[in-house]
């Protein structure tokens, strides 16, 4: 296998931190709304506001990885329309790794709750205090989080599907610690 | 008469010196907090209290303030909020249906800064506090602006898990901006 057919380490660092990531925030999230008001509530609130904002910059930090670095290609032989397919769902992933915590970000504004990122960083507020609006913006929030969760499903499938049945190095190159030995 | 009435234009128009000021102007006035919780800074106020404060610039030591605020008036940025701050673990407003304010001393710290000291009762607790003001003519109309920081756990504000200030600090910062004018001269 050579350089070109995987993705440089930082690449891998950043898909995995970003996996990391959501599957911290997105049970967080599921759990905590339905919580009633206690200090329980406000800390995990806070919690899944860090986090979010960790994938926003996970997001920025990769796309200007990705503008500055080729992937390796896709596997030879692949038929055209899972070609396409691919393209497409990391386009859709890129732009909801975006989007998610954004359209949080603007709830919480919204709702004239500053994100102080770990507690530490006061973010600026990205629009003003309108209560209705942010009551527009949690089901953005949530539609937005249920799209991404779909896609990630079946980016993780097709993973999965490249790995067992069509037996290439998709996810080897994604996960160098599967690489048989040779 | 006519000697005293040049003499009180005169009076009047000597900056700082003007009379007492003692009517409070509520549509011009406001009494608001800030909290933290997990470190963001939360605003609120409430929307009904009552002052009687005099205040002469030109001598602070005479000033006085009373400030009663009707703690079911709060807003806290939500209803859901609003409801849990009104209940028994936080102001218990069915006992306790307001805050009291009560100065027992004033003085100038120079320039227009002065300091009121008093008493807070909250929650049937009182404690000292020590609140620095700015305070301004503009027009006729005198404008107070300070805080009294405030210790909320000192007046059982918050009791239970709510006591745990690595969630909600102590430290809450309650802050007011009155808008004061001079009562008709009484008669003599």
């Amino acid at each position: 296998m050579n350089q070109a057919a995987s993705y440089t380490r930082t690449a891998v660092a950043l898909h995995w931190l970003t996996a990391l990531a959501i599957v911290c925030a997105f049970p967080l999230g599921l759990y905590m709304s339905d919580l009633p008001l206690s200090p329980r509530k406000l800390q995990l609130y806070s919690y899944h506001k860090w986090i979010g904002i960790v994938v926003l910059l996970l997001a920025v930090v990769r796309l200007l990885w990705r503008g500055t670095h080729r992937p390796p290609p896709l596997p030879a032989g692949m038929p055209r329309w899972q070609e396409i397919a691919a393209r497409l769902m990391h386009h859709g992933l890129y732009l909801l790794l975006l989007a998610v915590p954004l359209s949080g970000w603007l709830r919480s504004s919204a709702l004239g709750i500053q994100v102080v990122w770990f507690g530490l960083i006061p973010l600026p507020d990205l629009i003003g205090v309108d209560k209705q609006l942010g009551q527009l913006l949690k089901e953005v929030h949530e539609s937005l989080t249920t799209t991404l969760l779909v896609l990630v499903l079946i980016h993780t499938a097709a993973a999965l599907q490249h790995h067992f049945f069509a037996r290439d190095a998709t996810l080897v190159r994604m996960l160098p610690f599967l690489k048989p030995k040779s | 008469m006519k000697r005293l009435f040049t003499l009180l234009l005169a009076l009047n128009a000597l900056p700082g010196t003007a009379a007492v000021f003692n009517v409070v102007v509520p549509e011009k006035s406001a009494v608001n907090f800030v909290a933290r919780q997990m470190n963001v800074p939360m605003e609120g106020g409430f929307r009904k209290f009552s002052a009687q404060i005099s205040f002469d610039p030109a001598k602070p030591e005479s000033g006085k303030a009373q400030i009663e605020i009707d703690l079911s008036s709060i807003d806290a940025g939500s209803t859901e909020v609003n409801d849990e701050v009104k209940g028994k673990a936080w102001f218990n407003i069915r006992d306790y249906p307001s805050a009291k304010f009560a100065s027992s001393a004033v003085k100038s710290l120079g320039g227009n800064r002065y300091q009121a000291s008093g008493k807070m009762t909250i929650k049937g607790r009182t404690h000292d506090v020590v609140a620095p003001f700015n305070a301004k003519v503009e027009g006729n109309t005198l404008l107070i602006d300070g805080g009294i920081p405030i210790l909320r756990l000192q007046y059982g504000i918050g009791d239970g898990a709510w006591a745990d200030t690595a969630t909600v600090a102590d430290e809450v910062q309650v802050r007011f901006h009155l808008s004061l004018i001079a009562s008709p001269p009484a008669k003599k």
